[in-house]
């Protein structure tokens, strides 16, 4: 039955005898373990299609969206993670496999005539994966993603001549990465970059197939098949790949920094490590000099990679003999080598975030009024919904590297100070923004306890001490002004009916007082009542 | 003539290739496919039960006399938490008993409406029809 199916199937597609030909392809006796790296390369490229589909089905494609659709994969979605690491680390493995796989042609000059065209197909496939590191880079909009894809537009900019037009072709007009980059990179790593990627490998294995697996020489042994033998060498390879990529996905975190924040300049930008040796070869031009590093030495690299079969035309011989190739070989490795690695050890280790505390700021009565007033303005506007949990905004209890003056230009207008926000701007007048300011300064994991366990009498109350600018003339916790009397520990000097009857009319109780009569209504004057009775003597 | 039966120099070595091939191919496919069946089926962890809203002023409702209110809520959409106008259908039942109904036809989510004549709520898209308590007619 299943043969009569197959049968049929064959008659009208021909697929049966498409595999066929496919694995019983005569190749080679000599055909070993070193030529898996292909078939490898190939499986990685499915599992990156794979998982960046499955990515794709929930990630939107714009900045500051991208950054929250990316937190909801890896916090909210179950496997979101693991999907995540899977592309992630997938990618560096792709761009070791892909280098393994050209060392090893290279070695066994299997580039040489008649195979030229193939082995240029493989640098242009080269090419593309780094252009898939590049793009996909960016896609997170993190930090991280922004400041890498800066460094690398400007390098762009840089080429002679061309420089301006690149830099516009990849939306970097302006001299700054923003919706159009970002929009850019994105349609080059989904769009146009895997149908690139698919039309090279086809015509990249239909040229091994045209000429034939190169054998090593000397080898006149009668030609076997692909399967099972090779077919099984392949697999172990692969399995033993996907078991490193599996591992790597399920124990090591994929960092996701915090959102991309065009303004912070303590962010020390580095590209992925695949990258980090071009980084560190642009360290040794300066000035004119830096297009050398920048554009010639890997336009260099990459010309003389393409024209690898053209430079080395001897006959082919077996790689013990390839003295030359085996030192340049070698030499292409230590100049690699040696540039990661100084780069890494010159990236100035990421100090954890300053978190400066005040002595036993963690309790209410420690705030100034403007802060603890600021506690309200954050209840008030309900900031929590979104920068508390870390679901959507970032998380403020880590220390605000911002001044305050900064700060309250985003209240007002979010999207101009960070592209991609997707906060709303605050209706708040600007002493109440300065209010907000002040306390988010103080805030941080010693200090967020406020936010939660501050009595909302007390909150209110210092939004009045603020509304009225009572400050200008009354001193609490050392801030305000001398004028009148501090206010801390009045409770123990006065009573609450003193207090109210003070508002009402000062000069009843204290004659001579410049203060003038507050009107409260019974509500209000409760609270700020109830706020100078909970000071706390100084 | 299978795949099996042209080739067969060494018949154990080759079966034990064949094996190893299916065998690792098999888990590699499961360990891909299984995360990913999780990752686009099970629901996102939502941390938070839906909070009580309010609808509106329910004073002036006449008993048996169904209203639409119109409210803002917040809704969790996937990785964006919106505030959206929502609707609903506020019947007063009794002095004691105040029902809201949500807006959309139990049969295929349309928006139904009071009928004021037929003292029904009719649904325009296949003449569904609920008594005033919500039950289907």
């Amino acid at each position: 039955m299943r043969r009569r199916i197959i049968d049929w199937l064959d008659h009208r597609t021909g697929i049966e005898t498409a595999v066929r030909n496919f694995l019983f392809e005569e190749i080679p006796a000599s055909s070993g373990w070193h030529q898996v790296f292909g078939s490898v390369a190939v499986f990685l490229f499915l599992v990156q299609a794979f998982t960046g589909i499955l990515l794709a089905f929930n990630y939107a494609p714009t900045p500051g969206e991208a950054y929250n659709s990316v937190k909801y994969i890896v916090s909210e979605l179950t496997g979101g993670r693991m999907i995540r690491g899977l592309h992630h680390w997938g990618a560096s493995l792709m761009i070791v496999v892909v280098v393994l796989h050209m060392a090893q042609v290279f070695l066994y000059g299997a580039y040489k005539k008649p195979r030229e065209a193939t082995w240029m197909a493989g640098v242009a496939l080269l090419l593309l994966t780094l252009a898939y590191g590049l793009t996909g880079y960016l896609l997170p909009w993190d930090n991280r993603a922004y400041w890498g894809t800066v460094v690398a537009t400007q390098i762009a900019g840089k080429v002679p001549v061309l420089g301006p037009y690149l830099q516009r072709l990849l939306g970097d007009g302006a001299a700054s990465v923003g919706v159009v980059t970002f929009a850019r990179f994105y349609a080059l790593h989904v769009l146009l970059l895997p149908p690139a990627t698919t039309f090279l490998i086809a015509l990249h294995i239909y040229l091994v197939r045209k000429h034939g697996v190169m054998p090593l020489p000397g080898d006149e042994a009668p030609k076997k098949k692909f399967y099972p033998e090779q077919v099984f060498r392949d697999t172990i390879a692969i399995f033993f790949t996907f078991a490193v990529l599996f591992t790597l996905a399920v124990s090591a975190r994929v960092p996701l920094d915090r959102l991309a924040d065009p303004t912070d300049t303590s962010y020390i930008p580095r590209p992925d490590w695949y990258f980090l040796f071009l980084f560190q070869l642009l360290k040794f031009f300066e000035g004119p000099l830096e297009v050398v590093g920048s554009v010639v030495l890997p336009g260099l690299a990459v010309l003389a990679l393409i024209l690898a079969p053209f430079l080395d035309r001897g006959v082919v011989r077996r790689v013990r003999e390839r003295t030359l190739a085996l030192g340049v070989l070698a030499l292409a490795a230590i100049g690699w080598g040696g540039l990661t690695a100084a780069a890494v050890v010159t990236t100035p280790k990421t100090s954890e975030v300053d978190v400066t505390v005040s002595a036993g700021a963690d309790d209410w009565q420690q705030l100034s009024p403007e802060e603890l007033a600021g506690v309200g303005y954050y209840r008030k506007e309900n900031c929590a919904a979104c920068h508390a949990g870390g679901k959507v905004g970032p998380d403020l209890t880590r220390g605000i590297r911002k001044s305050a003056a900064w700060m309250i230009e985003h209240f007002k207008r979010p999207q101009q100070m960070m592209p991609g926000s997707s906060m709303p701007p605050l209706q708040l007048s600007d002493p109440q923004l300065n209010a907000l300011a002040a306390f988010l300064l103080k805030l941080n994991q010693r200090t967020a306890g406020v936010l939660e366990s501050a009595p909302q009498f007390a909150v209110e109350g210092a939004m009045l001490y603020q509304g009225q600018k009572c400050g200008v003339c009354h001193q609490v916790n050392g801030i305000g002004v001398k004028l009148g009397p501090p206010l801390n520990g009045v409770g123990q000097r006065r009573t609450r009916d003193w207090i109210e009857e003070h508002f009402r009319d000062p000069q009843k109780l204290s004659p001579g007082s410049v203060m003038p009569p507050y009107r409260f209504n019974s509500r209000d004057m409760d609270r700020i009542t109830s706020y100078l009775l909970g000071l706390p003597p100084r | 003539m299978s795949v099996g039966e042209i080739f067969q120099p060494r018949p154990t070595r080759r079966a034990l290739y064949v094996s190893i091939i299916y065998g690792l191919w098999s888990l590699i496919t499961a360990a891909l496919a299984i995360p990913a069946g999780i990752y686009l089926l099970f629901p996102p962890r939502t941390k938070k039960a839906p909070e009580w809203l309010v609808a509106g002023d329910v004073s002036h409702l006449r008993i048996k006399e169904p209203e639409e209110m119109v409210f803002r809520r917040t809704r969790v959409d996937g990785w964006k938490i919106t505030s959206e106008k929502s609707t609903a259908w506020v019947v007063k039942l009794s002095e004691q008993t105040l029902v809201a109904f949500a807006p959309q036809c139990t049969h295929l989510g349309c928006a139904y409406h009071w009928d004021e004549r037929q003292k029904n709520f009719l649904c325009p898209c296949h003449n569904s029809s609920f008594s005033v308590e919500g039950a289907v007619l």
